[in-house]
């Protein structure tokens, strides 16, 4: 006999109680962002965005109930077929989406309008979890390295044809789970020192300076330790490609759309155009930083009421939680959203199965890099790139698809102790 | 096998949320900068202009009001023209100058309002008020321009403009703000304090486009405009206005004081201009036009100008001699014109005499006496020590040094004293024979018109004036004007030495100034006649009447207009008949001085 699917009692309510609050608290913010003083409308008035994404969240609500339905090995056979449907809908995406911004990223259905490349971050994390279920899946091996790359690549690629840089950005996040997985460490130090140096050849006009440091770093590597001609060429070699990409850095920037270039720059300097490109930071970081420790208070914000933060009931949610509730709002914000991703780091290493740990991890990876990406860029240490807050931004798309990412592993965890599977 | 790499992960997530805490901890709680910018950005300070004080004349008749002008505001978003020619019509403005300005409040702000035709006065705005209902984005904003009922006293009242850089360095209170109208001369700069009142503020909140969305913290923070206060000024506007008259076509001052209390009557500068326009947007053309008149209309000559009093210094001569009593009413000496020119007259004189018949070599004579009183035996140092003497006597005579009048601009005069003579010719390289002009008025003495009539105030006081001024009352308190107005300064010269001159200056109008006698009312009077080397001598005249009752005293000086007892004394008793009587009986008189023109 079938035991019962759905067993209330396995499920994660810790988790569960961390989701309620993150969409309950959001939705309050999306009320406060377009909260108007002078014409105050219901919470619940569905002409306002708070009341649209209160039917997102009450629909989220029914998706949750109907992901813990079907039998938990559903989704590991769904999973590649999910995939394709997904890469097929990418495909036709920038023929038959709506344009809007200069980007054909998106399906209308009546009132409604559905973003698919928010839907394929599940549908990829479950497509992974699945390619590296096999216990033969070694990431320390470059032909299955490859394979992963380019399950994670495929949608990438469509997502830039839209073109929406930021959603293509997300996907690296699956290098968080790659990295739990065993790919090989050499590649995150390569990437780190890559990053830094970008960092620095962008940040110090003279790239001789940089030229200068990466030579000195170079001399104190050859010359401590035992000496050898080995590393003495190893080592050379290395800081003539370093020296070399800091030189041609500044070329590939000046080759960057205008816009992108201008959202690196006031990084280092908001001042640079206050009015134009540093608006949506200098904005943002104004309304924040106005908060104060304890905040203006609920509806009592001025900066994200009255418009000057722009986007501010989708990506820069964060903005209106910071001036209304103070460095405090923050704190209880980024302290749910770290407990919810030690939660799943916790979970995803409790499970029995590759699959189920992966996938969790792919949740978490996710989610970890949208939270950090997006409340970086409002504070301004991260260029302006238009991802929303998991579970807070308005917006159907974003909400479903990332309550759907999430209760799939609550679903699997509930699971867990009925498996005897494929350890790794 | 990974299993430490989950600690990493989870270090890292820890680490990343410290970082964004950290980083929200500085710009939310230790950097303040954000929030003054919120409060930049949000909340609009509007700043309500408090209606500027009043003037009104000695009698309750109004001298400075307000007066409502209409700038025609557009906000260009709302604003939509289907008809131009037709619009330009009917608000009278040439269609260039229209689309100049629209064009510069669509660069100022698409929504937020922008003056498109500026100074709409009262009665154009009459015409064309039914007719903005038809233009939706347009609508009035009142602001009010300096008014005056009678064109006079422009100099006295001094105008208001728009505060420039240095006095807006200067502003420790920091009140003003850059394009805030001030008083920029006269009683307008002098009372500024008081006639300004004091600004009120309203903060609303605006959002991104600087559309209102209500008041900031309910208004608590909002104070309202306070009114200036009303000045009442000491000038007899009906006397104003007559001296005015009489001084057209003339260059000049006349200034009447209320000797008993030092209130000036009318301070006349001429000539003059109309102080409506100096108001409103007509205030820069004008003011440049008036800055280069040859005549001078800005130039307040009665507080600014100084000259040599001539003969009408014999007075004071006489005065300082007396208390010194180097001259006695019987001195005599004779008319010798082989010392300084003189005209004819009985000879000899005594004091009396002498100002009656201003003889110059009796003054001569007599400064003499004043100055080389042999205090030393060095004659170059006797008369050091005697000029230094007469300096300190005559400068309590309100002489030297500025009076102190409540308009600025006032110039002290001239007093020679030792020292100048010392750096002219030098240390004991000159004496009497140097100086003696001084001794009727001549020489290094300068004077003011209003020094000339407080030296007729303290004539007619016997010894003592009150430091001339022009406000009586603000508010209609009394109380709150300077006190140094209200102390009486003594010039040091007893008053028994008084009745002799006083009486001398009755009679010597008959002697030199028989057209300044006026039937029943008693005139005491000195006649001068200042030297003026660039053309026709200047005239002066100073007196107070009535005699045993000062009510009035005053001072007439009119360039070029030769011996004074012709404009200068004629002009100063058809002002003090109309101060007395209220009216004139002398048309004649009045017609003469009238038609007197001494601008060449």
């Amino acid at each position: 006999m079938r035991e019962k699917e759905v067993q209330t009692n396995k499920i994660d309510w810790v988790t569960v109680f961390l989701y309620l609050s993150l969409v309950t608290i959001g939705w309050f913010n999306i009320y406060a962002a377009v909260y108007d003083e002078q014409s105050a409308t219901s919470m619940f008035d569905f002409s306002i965005n708070s009341g649209k994404q209160l039917v997102w969240i009450a629909t989220a609500i029914g998706l949750i109930v109907l992901i813990m339905v079907p039998d938990y090995r559903f989704y590991e056979n769904l999973s590649f077929i999910l995939y394709g449907m997904l890469i097929f809908i990418l495909l036709i995406t920038p023929f038959f989406g709506k344009e809007i911004n200069g980007q054909r990223a998106w399906f209308e259905l009546g009132i409604f309008r559905l973003q698919p490349a928010e839907f394929a971050k599940f549908a990829t994390a479950l497509a992974l979890a699945k390619l590296m279920d096999s216990p033969l899946f070694d990431l320390s091996q470059f032909k299955f390295q490859w394979k992963a790359i380019g399950l994670i690549g495929l949608p990438v690629a469509l997502i830039m044809l839209q073109p929406d840089t930021g959603t293509a950005m997300v996907y690296s996040a699956f290098f968080i789970m790659l990295y739990r997985e065993g790919l090989p460490q050499k590649y995150y130090v390569i990437g780190v020192i890559f990053v830094t140096l970008s960092l620095m050849a962008i940040a110090i006009e003279e790239n001789l300076y940089v030229a200068a440091a990466i030579g000195a770093v170079g001399l104190l590597v050859i010359f401590s330790g035992k000496y050898s001609w080995k590393k003495t060429l190893s080592v050379l070699g290395l800081c003539g490609i370093m020296i070399g990409y800091t030189y041609s850095l500044d070329y590939v920037v000046e080759k960057l759309p205008e816009h992108q270039q201008n959202r690196i720059m006031v990084l280092f300097d908001p001042d640079i155009d206050p009015l134009g490109v540093g608006w949506n930071v200098t904005q943002s970081k104004i309304a924040i930083g106005s908060g104060g420790l304890i905040g203006k208070g609920y509806l009592e914000g001025t900066q994200t009421k009255f418009d000057f933060v722009p986007e501010q009931h989708t990506d820069f949610i964060f903005c209106t939680l910071g001036e209304e509730f103070g460095w405090l709002g923050s704190l209880i914000l980024i302290g749910l959203f770290s407990t919810l991703l030690l939660r799943l780091v916790f979970l995803a290493e409790r499970q029995k199965t590759r699959f189920s740990r992966i996938y969790g991890y792919c949740v978490v990876s996710l989610l970890f890099f949208h939270f950090a990406i997006n409340i970086s860029m409002t504070v301004g240490l991260f260029p302006v790139v238009g991802i929303p807050l998991p579970f807070f931004s308005y917006g159907g798309s974003s909400l479903w698809s990332f309550t759907i990412l999430l209760f799939i592993f609550v679903k699997l965890d509930s699971h867990r102790d009925q498996i005897l599977g494929r350890l790794g | 096998m990974e299993s430490h790499r989950s600690i990493i992960v989870g270090m890292v997530i820890l680490l990343v949320s410290i970082v964004l805490l950290t980083k929200l901890f500085v710009i939310q709680v230790t950097d303040d900068t954000y929030l003054r910018k919120a409060e930049r950005n949000a909340i609009q300070r509007i700043v309500d202009h408090p209606y500027r004080g009043l003037v009104y004349d000695r009698n309750n008749q109004l001298l400075v009001y307000n007066n409502p002008v209409f700038d025609l505001m557009v906000i260009p978003r709302e604003f939509h023209l289907t008809d131009t020619t037709r619009f330009c019509e009917i608000f009278g403005i040439h269609k260039d100058h229209l689309v100049e300005s629209f064009n510069a409040a669509k660069k100022y702000s698409w929504v937020k309002p922008s003056p498109l035709i500026k100074q709409v006065s009262n009665e154009e705005f009459a015409r064309v008020q039914d007719y903005l209902i038809d233009y939706p984005g347009l609508f009035v904003l009142t602001r009010s321009v300096r008014a005056y009922p009678n064109p006079v006293a422009a100099n006295a009242l001094g105008y208001i403009g728009e505060i420039n850089k240095t006095q807006l360095a200067k502003d420790e209170t920091n009140y003003y703000r850059q394009g805030d109208y001030v008083g920029l001369s006269g009683l307008e700069a002098y009372y500024e304090p008081e006639l300004r009142g004091r600004k009120g503020v309203k903060y609303k909140m605006v959002n991104v486009r600087g559309i209102d969305k209500g008041s900031f913290r309910n208004g608590d923070l909002d104070t309202a405009a306070v009114p200036g206060k009303n000045l009442q000024s000491t000038i007899d506007l009906d006397l104003q206005i007559y001296g005015e008259k009489l001084m057209k076509g003339k260059r000049g001052s006349v200034v009447a004081i209320e000797p008993k209390s030092g209130e000036i009557l009318s301070l006349i500068s001429a000539p003059n201009y109309d102080p409506n326009i100096l108001t409103g947007a007509r205030f820069g053309r004008n003011y440049l036009t008036l800055n280069v008149d040859e005549n001078k209309p800005l130039f307040n000559r009665p507080i600014m100008a100084m000259y040599p009093p001539g003969s009408i210094f014999k007075i004071v001569q006489s005065l300082v001699g007396l208390q010194e009593g180097v001259l006695k009413p019987s001195t005599t000496f004779s008319c010798n014109r082989s010392l300084v020119n003189c005209h004819n007259h009985p000879n000899p004189v005594n004091l009396f005499g002498a100002i009656k018949y201003s003889c110059n070599p009796y003054y001569h004579q007599g400064f003499r006496a004043m100055i080389n009183q042999e205090v030393s035996s060095n004659t170059f140092r006797d008369t050091q020590i005697g000029l230094d003497n007469w300096h300190e006597s005559v400068e309590k005579f309100g002489l030297g040094n500025r009076l102190g009048i409540d308009i600025h601009g006032e110039k002290g005069g001239a007093i020679p004293t030792s020292q100048l003579y010392d750096r002219i010719y030098g240390n004991g390289r000159w004496k009497y024979s140097t100086i003696y002009s001084l001794s009727i008025g001549q020489g290094e003495m300068l004077v003011t018109p209003l020094q000339m009539a407080n030296l007729a105030a303290i004539f007619a006081n016997k010894g003592y004036y009150y430091t001339p001024h022009l406000v009586k009352a603000i508010d209609g308190d009394a109380e709150l004007i300077s006190k140094k107005f209200k102390e009486p300064i003594y010039s040091g010269i007893d008053s028994v030495h008084f009745d002799l001159v006083q009486d001398a200056m009755k009679e010597a109008l008959s002697g030199t100034a028989a057209r300044a006698i006026i039937k029943d009312i008693a005139i005491a009077g000195k006649t001068g006649t200042a030297q003026n080397p660039a053309g026709e001598d200047h005239s002066v005249f100073v007196a107070f009447a009535p005699k045993d009752d000062p009510q009035i005293a005053i001072a007439v000086y009119v360039e070029n207009a030769g011996w004074g007892g012709r404009a200068a004394a004629s002009t100063a008793s058809l002002m003090i008949e109309k101060y007395l009587r209220g009216h004139i009986t002398r048309p004649a008189l009045e017609e003469y001085v009238l038609e007197g023109n001494f601008i060449y």
